[in-house]
């Protein structure tokens, strides 16, 4: 159910509040250090962070994805790894329970995830598997009442925080397809699971990815996300279905930020005795970036709410995803361009945002992925 | 010393954990927004600006939560005179985690004392053990309210305090004072002004804040309450300071004097 204006409203300004007091100050120290620090995810589970789109009666806020992501366009505004510590509970580490879970599966999870008690984390990627999920090759082996899972997950966000993994396994032989993909919830500190060393990656420092190796990894059957084998890439597609548009949000919010920032330093610098900001060269910039911006602002938007009203958004939710994490990178590639020399240093944290925002067009499905599913749709549309 | 009427005895009374709180918030121009005079000098401009709880009230709010918390109170009950969109800043008080709220609804904001009379009625019917404000609004900075309100009751009184909290059956106070700190005890009941280091506030979390929709807001008017609240004082013209020019820098003493002497004519 959405909310009504004055209460988003307060949503809306308590995470910019935080969001500008208490993380755009230590964005630099994330970075150098490589981990947000305990007490601010501590912060983060106090303000009820983590279940933004859990539902109420687990415990969540409930958000309709029109709120979501308005708050996703607060909480963007800053280093793209604090987003990703209550990322994957708002998003791809919760929603296989929510979409498709049994109530079992719901009661039990959900409330400790909407707290942020546990964090989870979704593992689905394979060394021989990317953009081609469905070749996938980890198996889950049914031995009475249970499931024997072996393989390896590489790049899983969260892995080295998780206690709970919603896993992607063949539960049939690799000639049943897509069909023989079942998903699985596999708690972290069971025998079996090793998770491996930190990834060392461009950017996004302060947010952890790494391998999950599962060798005869044992879980009882009831592990079963909706009880059922052969649905898991159904599964797995919804969920990143709807992970698209929160993408698209945050990739509006890094560049409306990067925006603010390059505007700031254009019409303090000073050449050729006057502000940058003066000679038009820099004012395109400006405003081929604010236009993007607004578009992208515009069409996350307009899904969030068509989904909201129950039209399909499959096609649009990728149009979000592919036009805003390629407008945030060119948003990101002018900022540096402003800030001439010092967009190149460290100190200024732009190169740094250069950097992390360059992850928006590879995760949760490459461009080229968003590209394919839209013309297929378009043409599948049209032979209809 | 400013402020020497900081201790009023009457008739001891213990504080008891059955004590409400009540908490009179303002509602503001955000502190982080740049005022600007109206262009015909009648006042600030308000329109389509951001408002907020007066910070000194949110540290108020936060002290008498952590009171309650504490097992001290049982109760904390926000107050705001003014118009209709006050309403939104006792939400965010409720959110903070207040427990209900009252709003006294009026055209304009009402003058110190006039909010210090509609406050003294609303201590009659809630009968709260301690009433904490902030030590002054932003917009005015008047610094009246809190002292108004203890004298129209006859009530103890702690201004600009650093420190509170309940031993004994009295209140214990941290005035910030212009000599250093002065340590006071309070009986009650008490009227205290909170300074900026009391406290830090709290977020409201964000299930709180769509909770805080659901608990009870009181609309009262000053009619109802039988305080006339007519303004007392009139506005002539309101302008901005003037526009301080950059300094410049003197190469040497005898420059600086030559300037002093000769420029700014003050030797
Ligand atoms: C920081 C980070 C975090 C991640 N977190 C997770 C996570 O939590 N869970 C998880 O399961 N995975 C995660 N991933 C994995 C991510 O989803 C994959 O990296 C992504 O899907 C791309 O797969 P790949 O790396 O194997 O690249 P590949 O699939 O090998 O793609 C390489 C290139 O080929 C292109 N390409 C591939 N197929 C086609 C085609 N048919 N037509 C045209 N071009 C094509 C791609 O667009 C890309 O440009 C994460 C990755 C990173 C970098
Ligand atoms: C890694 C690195 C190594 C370097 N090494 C050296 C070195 O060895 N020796 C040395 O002397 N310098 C060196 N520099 C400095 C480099 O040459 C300057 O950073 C560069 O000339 C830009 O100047 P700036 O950084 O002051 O940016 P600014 O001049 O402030 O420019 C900021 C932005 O404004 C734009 N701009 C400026 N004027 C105008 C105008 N009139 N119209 C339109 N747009 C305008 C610029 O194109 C840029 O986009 C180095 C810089 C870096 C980052």
């Amino acid at each position: 159910m959405a909310l009504d204006e004055a209460t988003l409203g307060q949503l809306r300004e308590t995470v910019r509040r935080f969001v500008s007091e208490r993380l755009i100050p230590l964005e630099a120290q994330v970075a150098e250090d490589d981990v947000v620090p305990e007490s601010v995810v501590e912060e983060m589970r106090a303000l009820g962070l983590f279940g933004l789109s859990i539902p109420e009666a687990y415990g969540g806020l409930g958000l309709s994805m029109f709120d979501e992501v308005q708050i996703a366009f607060e909480f963007g505004r800053t280093s793209p790894a604090f987003r990703s510590v209550i990322g994957t509970n708002n998003g791809i580490g919760s929603h296989g329970i929510i979409i498709d879970g049994t109530e079992t599966q719901k009661n039990h999870y959900l409330p400790r995830l909407a707290s942020g008690e546990i964090i989870s984390a979704f593992a689905l990627t394979e060394p021989q598997s990317g953009s081609d999920a469905a070749s996938i090759s980890t198996t889950a082996r049914r031995e009475g009442n249970e499931y024997v899972i072996n393989g390896t997950k590489r790049y899983i966000t969260n892995a080295p925080e998780a206690s709970l993994f919603t896993v992607f396994a063949r539960t049939a032989p690799k000639t049943e397809g897509v069909k023989g993909i079942s998903a699985l919830l596999v708690e972290g500190d069971i025998p079996g699971i090793t998770i491996g060393p930190w990834d060392r990656k461009m950017g996004q420092r302060g947010a952890h990815t790494a391998d999950v190796t599962f060798t005869d990894c044992r879980v009882s059957a009831d592990a079963l996300i909706s009880g059922a084998e052969g649905v898991g890439f159904k599964t797995a597609m919804k969920v990143l279905d709807r992970g698209r548009i929160h993408i698209g949000a945050v990739c509006v919010a890094t560049a409306e930020r990067l925006i603010d920032d390059s505007l700031r330093y254009a019409m303090e610098r000073q050449q050729f005795g006057q502000p940058i900001a003066a000679f038009q060269l820099i004012q395109a910039m400006l405003a081929d970036s604010r236009a993007e911006a607004y578009a992208a602002r515009c069409m996350v938007e307009e899904t969030a709410r068509r989904r909201d009203s129950g039209l399909p958004v499959v096609t649009e939710a990728s149009c979000c995803k592919l036009f805003c994490a390629e407008m945030v990178g060119r948003v990101a590639d002018r900022a540096v361009q402003i800030h001439g020399g010092a967009g190149y240093m460290a100190e200024y944290g732009i190169e740094r945002f250069y950097r992390d925002v360059r992850l928006f067009r590879i995760y949760e499905g490459t461009s080229q992925i968003q590209q394919l599913v839209i013309a297929r749709n378009m043409m599948r549309e049209a032979g209809e | 010393m400013s402020f020497g009427q900081s201790i009023i005895f009457n008739e001891i009374q213990g504080v008891s954990h059955q004590m409400k709180i009540l908490v009179p918030i303002k509602r503001v121009i955000d502190a982080n927004i740049k005022v600007r005079v109206k262009s015909d000098q009648s006042g600030v401009e308000l329109n389509n600006v951001k408002m907020a709880m007066n910070p000194f009230c949110e540290i108020a709010v936060e002290a008498a939560l952590r009171l309650r918390e504490a097992g001290e109170a049982e109760e904390v009950i926000v107050v705001c005179a003014g118009p209709a969109n006050g309403k939104e800043t006792l939400r965010t008080a409720l959110a903070m985690g207040a427990d209900r709220a009252i709003h006294i609804e009026s055209e304009d904001s009402p003058e110190p004392l006039a909010v210090a009379k509609l406050l003294k009625a609303v201590v009659e019917r809630e009968k709260p053990g301690l009433v904490i404000l902030g030590k002054q609004a932003i917009d005015g900075d008047n610094n009246q309210t809190g002292q108004m309100l203890s004298a129209l009751l006859n009530w103890s009184l702690g201004t600009f305090i650093s420190r509170l909290s309940v031993e004994d059956g009295a209140f214990h106070v941290t005035r910030e004072v212009d000599g250093g700190l002065e340590n006071l005890k309070l009986s009650g009941p008490a009227v205290v002004t909170v300074d900026l280091r009391l406290n830090e506030p709290r977020y409201a979390s964000l299930p709180n804040i769509m909770k805080a929709k659901k608990k009870p807001m009181e609309e009262l008017t000053a009619a109802a309450l039988d305080v006339d609240i007519t303004p007392r004082l009139t506005v002539l013209k309101v302008e901005a300071p003037a526009s301080r020019s950059a300094g410049v820098r003197v190469h040497d003493a005898a420059e600086l004097v030559d300037k002093l002497k000769n420029e700014a004519k003050v030797i």
